[in-house]
C-alpha cells in the first residue's frame, strides 16, 4: 500500500516546499531581526494578530513571541524598512490565513499585553473585516456556483451568509450573493486565502478601512420591528378598501 | 468569436489612453481580446457530475486555452459550478501518464517489478498473454473489467461487446455501482425500466421539492441554483430537507428532518401510511396503474457468505424475491408505522414528520422527490428507492410536469453509458439483461454472434470483483477510468490483496497516477475529455455528443482505442470454444477485432473530415487509426438495440442530430424529444385513452411495495461509538483526481477534514484543529478536526470527505452493500475516533 498511498499531486510538493520554506524565513526574521521579509500588501494595509488594539504599536515590544506561537506560521514579522513598523507581527490571509485556535497560543505569548489577555473567545477577535471588494469578478455575483469563500469560513452563515437573488438573464437559476456580517467576522482570511480567482475578490481589511457607519439619527424599521417582536406603535386603524364584487383571486390564493 | 472593428478600436483606444496616462491596464484584460480572436469554440457537456452542464471549448494551437458555460445551454444557461470554470485546468497536471507504464524487473515484467516505460506492443502482448493464461487455465470467468461511468457511450459499448460478446465473461461492472445501482434496481423492480419518467423542467413546475439524503446544494450545484430560484420566485413552494447531519441544503430548507442513520425506512413507511389515513390516497390512479407485493424481508447484507450476518439471514439468496398483496394487506402493512412510533426511532420532532407527510398528501401540491448517495449508498438502498415510489404512485404525483420521483446521478454518464449501455455484470443495451434467453438471443443477433456466446450468469459485482481478486479467482483484470482503491470501502482488506495476489494481473487505464494505478501491474495512458470524440448520457435522459478538440499528450490513447486494438490480440479459437465457432464457420482464424468492430456494421462508415457549422474541422484519432469513423458506427449499431429491442421506448436519435444539438432527452421518436415518460400525450409509447401506463411492466402497472424496517450491517457500539460517514464537497469530484491538480480548487480545499459535534471533540480530549486518529474495524487514518464550517454534525456522527489522496477514507467502510442492488453503504458504519 505503501506504493500506492506515497504519490505525490502535482504542485503538492512544491507548494509544500515553499510553504515550509517561507516559515524558515519567517523564523530567521524572528530571531535575528534582519531584513528581507517585508509586509508588501500593495493596498498598504496591514493586518495583526488577535487581540491587537488600534494603540498596538505602542505596546508591542518587537519580541517575536506570537510569530513563534504561532502553530500554523500564519504570523510574520515585518522586516527591516518594512511598513507597519519592524519586527512587529502581521500576517497576510492571501498567503496563510489565521486558523482561530481556541487557545489563542498567540496572545498568551505576548509579554506585554499589546495583544489583549482579555481575547478569550477567538470567535470575538476583530483581526479585519473581509469585504467583497470586486463584484465585477466575484463568481458568485455572475451566477456560477463558486461559493468557496463562503464555505471556507469558519463562522458559515454567520460571518458570511448567502443573498439568494433571481438571475435575470439566465431567467432559471439564483445569484447566490456573499454577504459579510461585520458582528461576526474575526478577520481570519479564510476567504481570502481560498477565494479561486487570480487575485481575491475578497479581501481582508482593517476594519477602519473596512466599515461604513450608518448615520446615528436613522433606525431600520424592519430590525427594529424583529427586535421588538411587533410593531413598535400600537396597532394602527386600517379600514377595508372598496372592491367590486367579485375580485379574481390573486395567483397566491390559486396556489396550495 | 470575432471582435468587430468597433469594439478593437474601442479597446486600443482604452490602452493608448492607459499608457498615455502612465497606467498599465491588467495584462489579461488588455490581452483578452486580441487573444480571443483565433480561439476556435466547440461544445461539449462538462466532465464532472450528472447534471451535465453544456460548456464551450476555446481551442487555440491545440491546446484548451479557455472555457465558458454556454449561454444558450437549456440546462445551466451559460453557468458552471467551480469545478466546471476550472475545466480547461484539468487535462494539464503536471504528472499526466504519457507512456504505458510496467512493473519491470532485470528487463521483464515481474510483480514486483518497478514501474518501467513500454511501448503498446510490449504493454499489449504482455497484457494478452496474461489474458489468454487466464482463459486457458480456469475460463472466462476468471477475467473481468472494472468500467466507469465517466466513460464515452462508445467506450462502455465497446467494453461491453468486448467482455460479454468476446471473453464471454460477464465480470464487467462500472464504478456505478457504487453510485446508483439502488435507483437502478428500484426503478426496475418497480417500473420494469429504469431511469427517471421526469426531467429538469421539473424544476420550475414544483410547488415543493423533498430531498431524501440528496446534498444537491454542493453536490448539483447548478440543479440546486434552479431550483433555489424556484423557491425564491413562488412563494408557495416549500422545500424539506432529510439528511443524518446538517449539509448545505438546510440553508434553503422550510422544513429539515435530521434523522438516525438507516430510519428514512421509517419515514417512507410513515408517509404512505399518512396518506392512507388522511384519505389522500389516488384511488382512480392507483386502481388503475398499480399493484401491490411483498418484498422478502431479512435479506442479509451482500457480505461474504462465511459473515455470521449473512449466515444469520433468512433470505441473503433471495433478496430480491417478492409475493402479490392486495391493497388492504398493503395498507395494514404499513399501519404499523404511526406518527409516535417514527418519530421515536427517527428522533425527528413530530410536527417534521407530520408537515412533511402533508406535503406529499395536500393533492394540490406537486413534488418532486430528488435523491442521491444517501438512498442508494444504503443496505436497503433499493427498498428506500421502492418506498418513495410507493408515495408518488399512491397520490399519483408522477410521470407529469412538477410531480415525480427523481435520482440525480453523481456521474456524467452514469445514466448515458453505465446503465442505457448496460455496462453492469447482469446488464446489456437498452434495458436487457443477461439473466433472460430472449435478451441475450437479441443481443446475439446484434453483435452478429453464434447462438450462446453470452453467458447467462450474471457477473461479478463492484465489491465482489474485489473479492474475487483476493481470493485468486479473478486473475486477469482490467480497471479503465475509476479509481476504485481510494472510491471502493474497505479496500485494505478487500481491494488492495487482490490487486497485489501474485496469481493476478492488473491493468489500470487511467490519464493520470492515481491510488489505484499505483497498485497496478500496468498502468496505460488515455486521452481524457475533450483529447476524444464522446457522448455522455445525464440524469434526464438527455445524451449530449461532442467531437476531438486537441490532441492527448504524449503515447496516451483513448479508453475506446485501448479497447478496440486490444481486441486484435486475440484469435478467436484462443477464447471461444470449438462448438461455438462451429455455429460461424466463416469466424475461423479471425480476431476478435474482426468479430466485434470490423463486422460490417461498427466499420460501416468511412473516413470522412469532420466539421461544424461553421466551417472548422477537427481530428479523430481513433478515425485515423483504424481507418472508419468508429465512434458512429459503434453508435448505429448501439441504436439498433432502442430502435428494435424488446423493451419498448429506448429508442435514441440520429447520430448527427447530436452533433448538432445540445443534447436530446429519450427516447426520440418522429424528431421529438421525450420529457415525461408513461403519461399520454408526452410519451409516444403510451396509448391512446389509457393515461398513464407503466409499460416497462407487461401489465403496464407499477408495483408498489412492502417493505419494513431493518438495522444497518454495522451500528456504533462500546468500542466504535460513533457513526462515520464519507461522501463529497463541492470543491473536489470525486477522488480527486482531476480536481486536486488544480492549483486554486487545491488551494480552496486542499484536505480532507473530520467533521464532527464539538461536544463529540471535547469529549474525546480534542479540539478544533486538532489532528485526530479515525478508526474502525478496517483500518485507520488522521485527520483535523473540523467542529465548524459546512456540515454541521449531530451528536454521534462524524463525516469525512474521500477526495483527499493522502488519507484514504473510504477504507474505514465496510464493504456491506444492499443485497438487491450490490451498492455498498458508504454512508454509516462503526468508528472512533481519538487524540493522534
Amino acid at each position: 500500500m505503501k506504493a500506492a498511498s506515497d504519490i505525490q499531486q502535482s504542485g503538492l510538493t512544491s507548494r509544500r516546499k515553499f510553504l515550509s520554506g517561507s516559515a524558515a524565513a519567517a523564523c530567521g526574521v524572528a530571531l535575528f531581526g534582519l531584513g528581507g521579509c517585508m509586509a508588501k500588501d500593495e493596498s498598504g494595509v496591514i493586518l495583526r494578530p488577535p487581540g491587537a488594539s488600534e494603540e498596538f504599536l505602542g505596546a508591542c515590544i518587537r519580541c517575536g513571541q506570537c510569530v513563534r506561537a504561532c502553530p500554523y506560521n500564519t504570523l510574520k514579522l515585518v522586516g527591516l524598512f518594512g511598513q507597519g513598523g519592524t519586527g512587529s507581527p502581521y500576517f497576510e490571509p492571501r498567503q496563510v490565513s489565521c486558523e482561530m485556535c481556541e487557545d489563542l497560543p498567540c496572545i498568551k505569548a505576548c509579554p506585554t499585553g499589546a495583544l489583549d489577555p482579555q481575547l478569550t473567545d477567538v470567535n470575538k477577535a476583530k483581526m479585519g473585516l473581509a469585504v467583497l471588494v470586486d463584484q465585477e469578478t466575484c463568481l458568485n455575483y455572475l451566477g456560477l456556483r463558486c461559493g468557496v469563500c463562503y464555505r471556507a469560513c469558519p463562522s458559515i452563515d454567520k460571518a458570511i451568509t448567502l443573498d439568494a437573488r433571481h438571475n435575470q438573464r439566465s431567467g432559471k437559476h439564483t445569484l447566490f450573493l456573499p454577504k459579510i456580517h461585520s458582528e461576526h467576522c474575526t478577520g481570519c482570511g479564510k476567504c481570502e486565502k481560498s477565494c479561486v480567482l487570480e487575485a481575491s475578490a475578497i479581501k481582508v481589511l482593517p476594519r477602519s478601512l473596512a466599515k461604513g457607519e450608518l448615520g446615528h439619527h436613522y433606525r431600520l424599521g424592519w430590525e427594529e420591528k424583529e427586535k421588538k417582536g411587533s410593531s413598535l406603535i400600537p396597532e394602527a386603524l386600517d379600514l377595508p378598501d372598496r372592491m367590486p364584487e367579485f375580485t379574481p383571486p390573486s395567483f397566491e390564493e390559486v396556489k396550495p | 468569436m470575432k471582435l468587430s472593428r468597433r469594439a478593437f478600436i474601442k479597446a486600443n483606444a482604452i490602452a493608448v489612453t492607459a499608457a498615455a496616462a502612465g497606467m498599465s491596464l491588467p495584462k489579461a484584460e488588455a490581452l483578452a481580446n486580441e487573444e480571443d480572436l483565433d480561439i476556435r469554440w466547440d461544445k461539449a457537456p462538462c466532465r464532472f457530475c450528472g447534471t451535465g452542464c453544456s460548456v464551450l471549448i476555446g481551442t487555440k494551437d491545440g491546446r484548451v486555452v479557455a472555457t465558458q458555460g454556454d449561454p444558450d445551454a437549456p440546462v445551466n444557461r451559460g453557468l458552471n459550478c467551480i469545478k466546471g470554470y476550472f475545466l480547461s485546468k484539468i487535462m494539464y497536471g503536471k504528472d499526466r501518464l504519457k507512456t504505458p507504464m510496467l512493473r519491470k524487473r532485470n528487463g521483464k515484467y515481474d510483480k514486483e517489478g518497478e514501474f518501467t516505460p513500454v511501448s503498446w506492443d510490449e504493454a499489449f502482448d504482455t497484457m494478452a498473454e496474461k489474458f489468454k493464461e487466464a482463459i486457458k487455465k480456469k475460463g472466462p470467468e476468471s477475467v473481468g473489467m472494472f468500467g466507469s461511468g465517466q466513460w464515452t457511450v462508445f467506450e462502455g459499448y465497446a467494453a461491453s461487446k468486448l467482455f460479454k460478446g468476446g471473453f464471454r465473461s460477464n465480470n464487467l461492472d462500472p464504478n456505478a455501482r457504487h453510485c446508483m445501482a439502488s435507483a437502478v434496481a428500484g426503478f426496475i423492480r418497480t417500473f420494469g425500466s429504469d431511469e427517471p419518467m421526469g426531467c429538469y423542467d421539473d424544476l420550475e413546475h414544483a410547488d415543493g421539492f423533498v430531498l431524501w439524503g440528496s446534498n444537491m446544494a454542493e453536490m448539483h450545484p447548478i440543479l440546486w441554483s434552479r431550483l433555489t430560484d424556484r423557491r425564491l420566485t413562488a412563494s408557495h413552494v416549500k422545500v424539506a430537507v432529510l439528511s443524518t447531519f446538517e449539509n448545505r441544503g438546510y440553508e434553503l430548507a422550510d422544513l429539515t428532518l435530521t434523522f438516525k442513520p438507516q430510519t428514512d425506512l421509517y419515514i417512507l413507511n410513515y408517509i404512505a401510511n399518512y396518506i392512507i389515513q388522511n384519505n389522500a390516497v389516488n384511488e382512480d390512479f392507483v386502481a388503475k396503474h398499480t399493484t401491490f407485493k411483498q418484498g422478502n424481508t431479512d435479506i442479509g447484507y451482500g457480505l461474504r457468505p462465511t459473515d455470521p450476518r449473512e449466515q444469520k439471514a433468512k433470505n441473503a439468496k433471495s433478496a430480491g424475491g417478492s409475493k402479490d398483496i392486495t391493497f388492504a394487506e398493503y395498507k395494514k402493512f404499513v399501519s404499523q408505522f404511526t406518527l409516535e412510533k417514527t418519530a421515536k426511532e427517527t428522533g425527528v420532532p413530530e410536527e417534521n414528520l407530520l408537515e412533511l407527510a402533508k406535503m406529499y398528501a395536500d393533492p394540490k401540491r406537486k413534488i418532486v422527490s430528488y435523491w442521491t448517495m444517501g438512498f442508494n449508498q444504503h443496505t436497503r438502498g433499493t427498498w428506500a428507492n421502492n418506498l418513495v415510489y410507493n408515495i408518488h404512485l399512491l397520490t399519483g404525483k408522477i410521470s407529469e410536469p412538477g410531480n415525480g420521483p427523481f435520482s440525480l446521478t453523481g456521474q456524467p454518464s452514469a445514466c448515458g453509458t453505465a446503465r442505457e449501455v448496460g455496462t453492469f455484470a447482469h446488464r446489456l443495451p437498452a434495458d436487457l439483461v443477461v439473466k433472460k434467453e430472449a435478451h441475450r438471443d437479441f443481443t446475439e443477433k446484434i453483435w452478429k454472434l453464434p447462438k450462446g456466446t453470452i453467458p447467462g450468469k450474471v457477473g461479478y459485482h463492484a465489491v465482489l470483483q474485489n473479492r474475487m481478486l483476493k481470493d485468486g479467482k479473478l486473475n486477469a483484470y482490467w480497471v479503465m477510468c475509476n479509481n476504485n482503491m481510494q472510491a471502493g470501502p474497505n479496500f485494505n482488506e478487500e481491494a488492495y490483496p487482490g490487486y497485489r495476489n501474485p496469481d493476478n494481473f492488473i491493468v489500470v487505464t487511467d490519464p493520470y497516477p492515481t491510488v489505484t494505478a499505483m497498485a497496478a501491474d500496468l498502468m496505460l495512458p488515455t486521452a481524457m475529455w475533450v483529447e476524444k470524440e464522446g457522448a455522455y448520457g445525464n440524469a434526464e435522459r438527455r445524451s449530449q455528443f461532442w467531437r476531438q478538440q486537441v490532441n492527448a499528450p504524449g503515447e496516451a490513447k483513448s479508453d475506446l482505442w485501448q479497447l478496440v486494438e486490444f481486441s486484435k490480440r486475440f484469435k478467436v479459437e484462443e477464447v471461444w470454444p470449438a462448438d461455438l465457432i462451429a455455429q460461424k464457420p466463416e469466424y475461423k482464424g479471425k480476431t476478435l477485432y474482426d468479430i466485434l468492430y470490423a463486422n460490417g456494421q461498427v466499420n460501416k462508415f468511412p473516413t470522412q473530415k469532420i466539421s461544424d457549422g461553421a466551417g472548422n474541422t477537427y481530428d479523430n484519432n481513433e478515425m485515423e487509426d483504424f481507418g472508419f469513423y468508429l465512434q458512429k458506427g459503434i453508435y448505429e449499431e448501439y441504436r439498433l438495440f432502442g430502435l428494435h429491442g424488446p423493451k419498448k421506448g429506448h429508442e435514441l436519435g440520429e447520430f448527427d442530430d447530436y452533433h448538432k444539438s445540445r443534447g436530446l432527452r429519450w427516447p426520440v421518436v418522429d424528431g421529438k424529444e421525450t420529457l415525461w415518460r408513461y403519461r399520454e400525450g408526452y410519451d409516444p409509447h403510451v396509448a391512446k385513452g389509457s393515461g398513464v401506463q407503466f409499460y416497462g411492466n407487461k401489465d403496464n402497472r407499477a408495483r408498489i411495495y412492502a417493505l419494513p424496517y431493518e438495522p444497518p450491517a454495522e451500528s456504533p457500539d462500546k468500542e466504535f461509538d460513533l457513526w462515520l460517514c464519507t461522501g463529497r464537497v463541492l470543491e473536489h469530484w470525486h477522488t480527486g483526481s482531476m480536481t486536486q491538480r488544480v492549483p486554486e480548487l487545491y488551494r480552496a480545499v486542499p484536505h480532507a477534514v473530520l467533521f464532527m459535534n464539538p461536544e463529540d471533540a471535547k469529549a474525546r480530549g480534542l479540539r478544533r484543529g486538532m489532528s485526530a486518529k479515525i478508526s474502525s474495524r478496517r483500518g485507520e487514518i488522521t485527520a483535523t478536526i473540523e467542529t465548524r464550517g459546512r456540515n454541521r454534525m449531530p451528536k454521534g456522527q462524524v463525516f469525512l470527505p474521500f477526495f483527499d489522496a493522502r488519507r484514504l477514507a473510504n477504507k474505514l467502510i465496510l464493504d456491506a452493500t444492499c443485497p438487491i442492488s450490490k451498492e455498498t453503504d458508504f454512508k454509516k458504519c462503526a468508528a472512533k475516533v481519538e487524540r493522534a
